[in-house]
């Protein structure tokens, strides 16, 4: 069975009731790490040699936060900054993670439609989050379709289930190591062109 | 012109009034400033109070017995029994030592044996009001040289007791007739020794059971009551209970205080008791200094300047040899010895009680009591002086060098950064330096620390830093930064303030012990000042916040914004309270100070404008 951990950055996760009800089923799941980045780290000092420690111990890395301004929080980015070493996470002998897979989760206010050629923000998710998935794919990860909650201002209560119980879904497929694509009826963004193709070309 | 009480009271506190603010302008110590005030006023200069000089003296011991019964009350009673070698073995040593060289001294000015056992007694207590008092001034009771001078005087004050006990025994008059004349009734004065004894150890055994078992509950009910003043009312009976019981067995008041102290230094009333009988004690005792200095009979003095003069030298020159030896015996630094040496080498006020004691035992005859008791009260007056010339004059020459030779091969880089004040605020600052490799040149009073800094390889200066050419040899003309980080906030101003006149161009770094010294530094014109007492506690009310499950991150967002509100009404409302004089009504100021800042706060109102990252502003409902 694969542990996972999930790297979570909301620096206002009390305010933000969508996260709430994503995190709330699958923090203490068995096989779960939830690492709450933004209680671990209030001043940003974050523990590298700990950091480091964790993920190998882990075989998944989930990367959950809210999208804010095309990005990541910024605690998120400084712990890719800082944890993600030259010579351990990516250059020569850098292979640390090397095999693990690498999932996003994602939160946006925007709908779909807005994140489209036709819509407001013109660009996909997918091409918003290519600066992660190639960050996942420099360190050897497999960067897996990512999972996006969108349009959260006008999720109901019944939404947010919904969507608490496919992360439930998701988590319990990587625990058992299971293709994701086997899930039915999920928001995956599905764009991620595949690269083991690409590279066997 | 003598008499009415009224006019006296007035005598008195006037000439406090006037006096003490004029020593304190001179740099000299307040205890000089009473008894130059007491001179004063006494019968040989301006005559407001006569020959009752001495039944005040008797009235302001008290502020000795408070001051005891105060100084118990910070000594856990762990510590106290952890000090017991140094009060027998110093105390002990400087006892003995002191009146075998007395008796020999009065020996050879051909006095009887008798006399010169029962002056020796005498000579050989300090004043515990005029040592401790200026340690405290001085905030240097945590020294090894204060610890040494309380453990002498302590034992003095246990000793004093036998000495009482044992001139009777000189006496040639019949018992019955001093019993009618001796001042302290003591109930046990006719008991067989063994008895005397056993009342003695009960009365203590009384003193810390009562301590312990009625004292705390009785406090505790009429904290209860709410009503203040009883609080105050308790705290003086609880003193003069105190003494009562110790006259009554025969016992110093002022050693039944200090147990006293000690036994409720562990109850919640501390502090309450502390800050109650603070007043009472430092105008007790300003009333006693005052009474020393009237009690000067100038008249003595002019019949027999000589004689005087000879005694009053020999006495201190002997005391403090006695004292400078001990101190070397139990091993003080060459330098805290001339200190010690100094401050207990006169004649303290016990000796008014055994002398007159010994007169009326007619032990000593009139002259030879009013001789001594000049050169007591000369002595006493004498200390500050004293102290002073030792502080300005002896001190620098030697003991723990002000600065270090430095070996010839070693280029002697100027520090920048000068820090002052090497305690546990100013220590980690210089830690964190030097962890930078920042080596800043430290400046502190304790010898024993600057030793192991040096040893450690630190660059540092002793002595006293309010003095200008000690900042000079430490090279402040060419420092870009000086930290002020002394623990007693007067000195720390007054660094500041020789600092930004002398040399206006270094940069000061202050730490300030609260938001009044800040008040007063920002008035200054101090712009960076760093309060001990901010950051750590935001640090820990959040801590509380996140114990009870609020977001670390946004705590820590709203600690800051917390911080920089308070410097920002710091600055404000310092410019309400300037008035360079306000802080003596410390108290009241700090409360009406209190509510503003409550008032400021109640106005901003909970924190609840904090939008960041909030997405539910955003929502569609």
């Amino acid at each position: 069975m694969n542990k996972i951990l999930i790297l979570f950055a909301h620096p206002r996760f009390e305010q933000s009731r969508t996260n709430k009800a994503l995190v709330q089923n699958v923090r203490h799941k068995k096989g779960v790490t939830f690492h709450d980045l933004y209680e671990q780290y209030p001043d940003f000092h974050i523990d590298i040699s700990y950091e480091k420690n964790l993920l190998e111990e882990h075989d998944v890395m989930i990367w959950h936060h809210p999208f804010y301004w095309y990005s990541c929080p910024p605690l998120m980015k400084q712990w890719i900054d800082l944890v993600l070493e030259y010579g351990w996470a990516y250059g020569p002998e850098g292979n640390a993670l090397q095999g693990k897979k690498c999932l996003q989760i994602i939160t946006t206010g925007g709908s779909r439609k807005v994140y489209c050629s036709e819509g407001r923000n013109i660009y996909t998710i997918n091409e918003f989050l290519r600066p992660f998935e190639q960050t996942a794919r420099l360190c050897g990860m497999e960067y897996l379709t990512p999972f996006a909650v969108m349009g959260t201002h006008y999720l109901k209560t019944a939404d947010l289930e919904t969507f608490s119980q496919q992360y439930v879904k998701i988590v319990d497929f990587l625990l058992e190591d299971k293709s994701l694509s086997d899930i039915k009826n999920c928001v995956f963004q599905t764009d991620i062109p595949d690269y083991t193709k690409l590279a066997a070309k | 012109m003598t008499g009415s009480i009224l006019f006296e009271a007035i005598a008195f506190l006037a000439g406090a009034v006037i006096c003490v603010p004029i020593a304190k302008r001179f740099g000299l110590s307040a205890v000089l400033g009473y008894l130059l005030a007491g001179i004063l006023i006494g019968p040989f200069l301006l005559g407001f109070v006569g020959e009752e000089g001495e039944d005040i003296l008797h009235f302001a011991e008290f502020g000795v017995v408070m001051m005891l019964f105060l100084i118990g009350l910070e000594i856990e009673p762990k510590n106290f029994w952890n000090m017991r070698r140094t009060i027998l073995g110093m105390g002990g040593l400087q006892v003995v030592a002191t009146m075998g060289f007395s008796m020999a001294f009065f020996s050879l000015l051909s006095y009887d044996w008798k006399v010169s056992l029962t002056i020796s007694m005498a000579v050989a207590l300090s004043s515990t009001a005029i040592v401790l008092q200026t340690l405290k001034e001085k905030g240097l009771m945590n020294t090894t040289f204060g610890a040494s001078s309380f453990s002498i005087l302590l034992f003095q004050d246990i000793i004093v007791i036998f000495m009482l006990g044992a001139l009777p025994l000189l006496s040639t008059a019949s018992h019955t007739t001093v019993a009618d004349d001796h001042s302290s009734t003591s109930l046990l004065e006719n008991l067989p020794l063994g008895l005397q004894t056993l009342a003695i150890v009960s009365s203590v055994a009384i003193l810390v059971l009562a301590g312990r078992y009625l004292v705390v509950p009785m406090l505790r009910l009429i904290a209860r009551t709410g009503v203040r003043e009883l609080l105050i009312a308790s705290a003086l009976l609880l003193v003069l209970a105190i003494t009562l019981l110790m006259e009554l067995a025969g016992l110093s008041p002022a050693l039944g205080a200090f147990i006293g102290g000690v036994v409720l230094a562990t109850s919640e009333f501390k502090h309450e008791l502390e800050s109650t009988l603070e007043p009472f004690k430092d105008l007790l005792l300003g009333l006693f200094f005052m009474a020393v200095g009237a009690s000067i009979n100038f008249l003595v003095i002019s019949e027999n300047p000589g004689m005087i003069g000879t005694l009053v030298i020999g006495i201190i020159l002997l005391k403090a040899i006695v004292l400078f030896v001990v101190g070397a015996i139990f091993k003080l630094k060459l330098d805290q010895r001339p200190l010690l040496t100094v401050g207990l080498a006169q004649v303290g006020e016990f000796a008014f009680v055994l002398l007159s004691f010994a007169f009326q035992l007619h032990i000593l005859n009139r002259v030879q009591m009013d001789m001594m008791l000049v050169v007591t009260a000369i002595s006493m007056t004498l200390t500050p002086i004293l102290a002073v010339l030792n502080e300005r004059i002896i001190l620098p020459r030697f003991g723990t060098r002000e600065s270090e030779e430095r070996p010839m091969d070693t280029i002697e880089t100027t520090n920048k950064v000068i820090l002052v004040g090497f305690g546990h605020f100013g220590s980690t600052v210089g830690r964190f330096l030097r962890a930078y490799g920042v080596e800043a040149t430290i400046l502190d009073s304790d010898s024993n620390r600057v030793d192991l800094l040096r040893k450690m390889g630190f660059k540092v200066f002793y002595g006293d830093a309010t003095r200008l050419n000690l900042l000079k040899s430490a090279g402040i003309a060419e420092a870009d930064i000086l930290i002020a980080a002394i623990d007693n906030p007067d000195s720390n101003i007054r660094l500041i303030k020789l600092v930004k006149k002398e040399y206006p161009h270094v940069k000061l770094m202050v730490r300030a012990k609260n938001r009044y010294v800040a008040y007063e530094l920002l008035n200054m014109g101090v712009e960076n000042i760093y309060r001990e007492t901010l950051d750590t506690s935001v640090k820990l009310a959040s801590d509380v916040l996140s114990e009870m499950g609020f977001r670390k991150y946004t705590l820590h967002r709203q600690a800051q914004k917390f911080i920089q509100t308070d410097e920002e009404s710091l600055r404000r409302l310092a410019k309400q309270s300037r008035n360079e004089e306000d802080y003596i009504f410390k108290t009241r100021e700090e409360i009406a100070a209190q509510e503003k800042l409550l008032e400021e706060d109640r106005k901003r109102g909970i924190i609840e404008d904090d939008h960041l990252w909030d997405s539910e502003q955003m929502r569609v409902l």
